[in-house]
This record gives C-alpha cells, structure tokens and sequence, in this order.
C-alpha cells in the first residue's frame, strides 16, 4: 500500500492544525486540566480520513489522555470534536465505540480469566444473545454466534494467536496480548482504529506483521490513528504525524518533514534520534565523513539555528 | 445410642431453609462470581422479599402469585435504587450501601409505628397459610424412618426446591450465553468490555436487579416454615451466605446448592456430634457452649477449604491461580 501524498491529505499550507481534505476527527478548543497541570489543551486538530497518523510526543504529552477524551474514557473540560461530521464530545465510552470509534489502551486490557476466544467474541457487534431475555433462547442468537466464531477465528490465524484459541487470556505473555487487544478491536470492523503504542513490548519479527496488518487496514477502507515511541515504525507506515507536547499539538507533516523539523528535534527526539545509541555512549568508534555523523552534525546544526 | 441425629442432619440438606439458603445464594453468584458486584446486603434483598410477600398475603389478602410477584417486584426495586447511584462509582461504593441499606431495611420495619404493617420487633406470623391452602399433595405422612414429613412440609420443600432448580436453569443459561460472557468481562475489566461497545452500567444493573430478586424469593420462601422475624435478616444472615458461596465455589451455578446443603447438614451434624459427647460426658462443655462451637467448626472447615481447594468444591482451579 503507498503512502498517501501530503497533497492528498491536507487543504491548507501545512502548519499545527491545519484543515484536511476528507478529515474523520475535527476537534476545536480541547483542554483537560488535572489540578494545576494542563494535561491536553489542543486549539484545533483534524485526522484524516483513510489514512495512517502517529500520534507523537514525549512522556507525559498528553497523548494518552487525549486518548481518553475523544474516545469518551475521560471528559474534557472545555472542547468540542465531531466524528464523521457528528458531535461527538461527551458522548459516553461506550457508544463511541458503537459508532465505529475504537480504542486499545497503553496498559493491555485482555480479560485474563476469559478465554481468548471469549475475549474476541466480546468484541463482536449485534450479537442478539447479549439481550438479557433473548440470551435464554439459544436459536435467537446462534447463527450470529456462529458468524462471528469464523471471523474470530480468521482474525487470531492472522496475530498469531489462533493456537492459544481456547486458553485463558491470563496465560499469554505481554507482547501476545497486545496482539489480543488490537484483534479484539477490530471484531466489530470499525471505521477508525486507535492503538495506544501497540508495538511496545512485541518482538522485531511480529511488529513487521503488525506493521503489514495495520497497512492492511488502511487499504480495507479504516482509520488508523496511533501512539508510537519507535520512529521506524512511524517512519515506515505513517502517512500523518502529529507532535504533541506538553498537551499541545506543536507540529504536523508527513514523517519525513516532522522528524527534520527543528522544533520537533528539541521537544522530542533529541538531537541524537538518528545516531547509533552505540556512538553516543562511546561503545561504538564513529569515522568521521560516515553517514550518520554528517546526518548528526546537520541535525545538531539544525537544533542550533532554532534556538 | 441414639443416633437419629444423623438422619436429622441429613433430612437438613433437602429443608426448605437449606432451598432458601441456597437461592438466595445463587443470587450472589451472579453479584460477586459472574459480575463482580460486591453486595455485602444480600439479607436486606431478602427481608425485602419476604416482608413484601408476607404483607401481600396477610395484610391486603391478596393470592399467593401475587405475593411472589410482590416479593419480585420489591426486590426488583431495591436493586435500582441501591444500584442507580452506585454502579457508575467504584465497586467499594456497592457494598458499602448494601451492607447499610440492609440494616436500615430491618431497623425501620421495627419501628413501633409500623407494627400495623410490619409487625414491629415481632414481625409476621402466618404468611404461609395461603401457600398451605393451595398444596396438591393429599393428608398423610410421608418419608422414611425418622425423616418424615407431613403433607405441608412435604410441600414446601418440593415448591422450594423447585423454585431453586429453576433458577439454576435460568443463571445456567444465561451465563453460557453472551449476556454472561459480558459479564464475566466486567468482572475483569469494565473499561475494556465498554471500549468494545457494551452499556456496562446496564449490564450491572441487569445482573444486580436479577441477583437481588433471587434473594427476595430466597426471602419468601425463607419464611413459608416460619415466622417473619426482622432480627434473621442481621448482617450475619449475609455473610452465611458468603460462605456458602465460597464452599460451592464463587463462579459456578451449582456451587450454592452443594454449599448450602454442605453448610446445614456439617451445622446439624455437629450439633448432634456435640450434644451426644456432653450428655455422655465425653466433653468437657455446657448446653449453651454447644451452640457456637458449631460455627466454630464451620469457620475451621471454611478455612481448611480456602487453604486446600480454595475454588470451592465445585469450582474449575485456573480461575483461582491467574491474578491477571
Ligand atoms: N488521572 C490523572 N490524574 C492526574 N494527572 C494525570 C492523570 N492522567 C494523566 N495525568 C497527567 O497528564 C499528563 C499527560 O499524561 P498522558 O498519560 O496523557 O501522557 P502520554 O503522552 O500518554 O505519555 P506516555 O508517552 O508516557 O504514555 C502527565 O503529566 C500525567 O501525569
Ligand atoms: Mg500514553
């Protein structure tokens, strides 16, 4: 699947909050404070449609809790943001994500005495048996039983989970239910995906699949928007990236353009994002003239001039 | 030697109090084993029962469906009232209110301005009468050896152990359908089920409206052999039930009714066992200290039972050694 061009995403010069083309998200003034910290406080944000964002930014950002504003987990105090054109400030946890809005959480939520085939039926819309009265008549709800039974299945073959099938969630290892999570999510094929730093803790082998899962979604028409530490990751699959920092959004661009951006390189990835961790501790000799020492040195000129 | 004690004991696991016991403790499994609901006033669900039945059929005469649908529909009512401002908070908040909802229950119906109707300190006496007229089974005694009964007892104990196998079937089904799995998935993690879409405040609602209303039949039935007294719906009634439930095992359907006939018939047995060695002199306690040693003996099997099997007896042992 290509990157989506910038020209395609974006209806403005490209600045913090600019106006998309075909924007899913469009939130206005949201602030949440925590006694005197200012957790969020983002003037104007939209996500596009159809496409691959990061959300990215130091510890402590706001990204999580930003998170849990939009998705009805945490209530703002001030804002607005619609979804697909709808209001959807304030709207309970629940029915965003009955409007096709949902979310993984940074610490993994699998439900560990569950099976994890239970964990991933849960995950199912317009199952009639979860009906308190019509749970009691079997016939009323197997047939849908049986439906989403298939598509659990094919979608744990797919995260390699479909060996695990029939064991509680509570013996997988941390990496595997983050895999759960992220399956879990899309039984109910939303429209848009938020994944809170779903690569953590998943071994290099598995997070390419991932990556290719997470590409697959774009393609299959959904909205991915997710928070991510590991910049290879976001270089390779984001089309969008958002900075935030310290509860404001401070930049935005495609990957390559955000990541060169001075102002990024200061809050964020440090002026040593590109280098060896092993030059940089001194373990690792660096010849002078070799490429990530000239990429270095640009950087930290770069850093320099912004200040 | 008399050892009839031992039939009587064992006449104990099919009483109608075990049946009561019993419901009202299936009630608590959906609470606590399938939802996660701390309700720590499950004996004010069941004093809300059984007053709405008894004052149904002795104060406003009314037929004995009615009483039932009475003692239903009031507990129904006391699980929303108790559950509207406390569901949404944390779970502390549940069993903080139960456990003083269910005191104030059998504090106000003693008021002495409510005798008229609740029968003050007193309580109710008679409640069972139109449940007696309405028995099928003909005069006579029925049984073996020392356990016999009359054609009443006979009755109640069949309506009671019915009334507890049917709500078996119905908490059986319904916790193997997705209404119990949502469920379940509260119990673990309410933000993960309403990250899925699920309305978990309904859904608690619904488990503790259901529970509540097994432990006002439980109530009901409860006073059909008896009279109505407000001091048996003490704090104590509730945590007898608590270890009923863990003797059966938390999350199992059946477990209460095992746990309940386990709990009487070990009390009664003992009791026997007690009284046979202080009349022959074989242990060194009076008639008064033979009372609570019995629950003496039940606490120490109750702790051996944590310590060796602590699922319950019915329980499935991987639910107890994950902590997710
Ligand atoms: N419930 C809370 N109560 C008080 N302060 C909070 C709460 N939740 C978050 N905060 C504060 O809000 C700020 C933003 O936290 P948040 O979890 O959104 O950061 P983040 O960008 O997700 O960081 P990380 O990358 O480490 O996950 C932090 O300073 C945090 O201490
Ligand atoms: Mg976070």
């Amino acid at each position: 699947m290509p990157k989506t061009p910038t020209a395609d995403l974006v209806a403005g010069p490209v600045a913090p909050g600019v106006p998309k083309r075909n924007p899913i998200i469009v939130a206005d003034g949201v602030s949440r404070r925590f006694g005197g910290l200012t957790a969020v406080d983002v003037a104007h944000v939209e996500i596009p449609a159809n496409a691959i964002t990061a959300l990215i930014g130091p510890n402590g950002a706001g990204k999580t809790t930003f998170f849990n504003l939009l998705t009805g987990f945490d209530q703002p105090n001030t804002g607005t943001w619609t979804f697909q054109g709808r209001d959807l400030a304030r709207v309970s946890a629940y029915r965003v994500a009955r409007r096709g809005m949902v979310r993984t959480f940074q610490l993994t939520k699998s439900l560990g005495l569950m099976t994890v085939m239970d964990n991933m039926l849960l995950g199912a819309t317009q199952q009639p048996g979860e009906n308190m009265l019509r749970a009691l008549f079997r016939p009323l709800w197997r047939s849908r039983e049986d439906e989403i039974r298939v598509r659990a299945q094919s979608l744990l073959e797919r995260f390699k989970l479909d060996t695990k099938a029939e064991d509680y969630a509570a013996s997988l290892s941390g990496g595997q239910r983050k895999l759960l999570e992220m399956a879990r999510a899309l039984m109910s094929e939303p429209q848009l995906v938020m994944l809170d730093e779903p690569m953590a803790g998943v071994n290099p082998a598995l997070t390419q699949s991932l990556l290719g899962h997470i590409l697959d979604l774009k393609e299959q028409g959904m909205t991915v928007l997710f928070v991510e530490h590991d910049m290879h990751v976001v270089r390779e699959i984001a089309d969008w990236v958002i900075v935030m920092a310290e509860g404001k959004v401070v930049a935005e661009g495609a990957p390559d353009t955000v990541m060169s951006d001075p102002a990024v390189i200061d809050a964020y990835l440090g002026a040593h994002h590109e280098t060896d961790l092993g030059t940089l501790s001194g373990q690792l000799e660096v010849a002078k003239g070799m490429e990530s020492d000239v990429v270095r040195s640009d950087i930290e000129e770069a850093a320099k001039d912004a200040h | 030697m008399n050892l009839n004690f031992i039939w009587l004991a064992l006449g104990e696991a099919i009483s109608p109090t075990t049946a009561a016991y019993a419901l009202a403790t299936i009630g608590l499994v959906v609470h606590f084993g399938f939802t996660g609901l701390l309700n720590f006033g499950q004996a004010g669900f069941m004093a809300v029962g059984g007053y709405a039945f008894a004052i149904t059929t002795l104060k406003l005469g009314l037929p004995l469906p009615f009483a039932f649908l009475a003692a239903i529909l009031a507990s129904a009512a006391f699980a929303l009232v108790l559950g509207i401002p406390t569901l949404r908070l944390r779970s502390d908040y549940l069993a903080i209110v139960t456990i003083a909802a269910a005191e104030i229950i059998r504090l106000s119906v003693k008021t002495p301005e409510l005798t008229d109707i609740t029968g003050g300190a007193t309580g109710l006496n008679g409640a069972a009468a139109t449940f007696n007229a309405l028995n099928p089974i003909p005069d006579g005694r029925y049984g073996i050896g020392v356990l016999t009964y009359t054609a009443d007892q006979l009755w109640v104990r069949v309506l009671g152990w019915a009334l507890v196998l049917i709500a078996c079937l119905i908490v059986f089904l319904l916790i193997r359908s997705p209404w119990g799995r949502v469920i379940k998935g509260i119990r673990e993690d309410e933000d993960a089920v309403r990250s899925l879409g699920k309305n978990v405040f309904s859904y608690k609602m619904q488990a503790l409206v259901l529970g509540g209303v097994l432990g006002g039949l439980a109530g009901a039935l409860f006073i059909l052999p008896r009279s109505l007294q407000p001091d048996n719906y003490g704090t104590q009634l509730t945590f007898f039930l608590y270890t009923i439930m863990l003797l059966g095992g938390a999350t199992t359907v059946f477990g209460p009714l095992v746990g309940s006939m386990l709990f009487w018939v070990v009390l009664s047995l003992s009791d026997g066992l007690l009284s046979l060695g202080v009349r022959s002199g074989l242990l060194p306690l009076t008639s008064t200290q033979q009372g609570p040693i019995r629950f003496i003996i039940v606490g120490a099997a109750l702790a051996l039972l944590v310590v060796f099997r602590p699922q319950g007896l019915l329980g499935k042992k991987k639910e107890v050694f994950f902590s997710a």
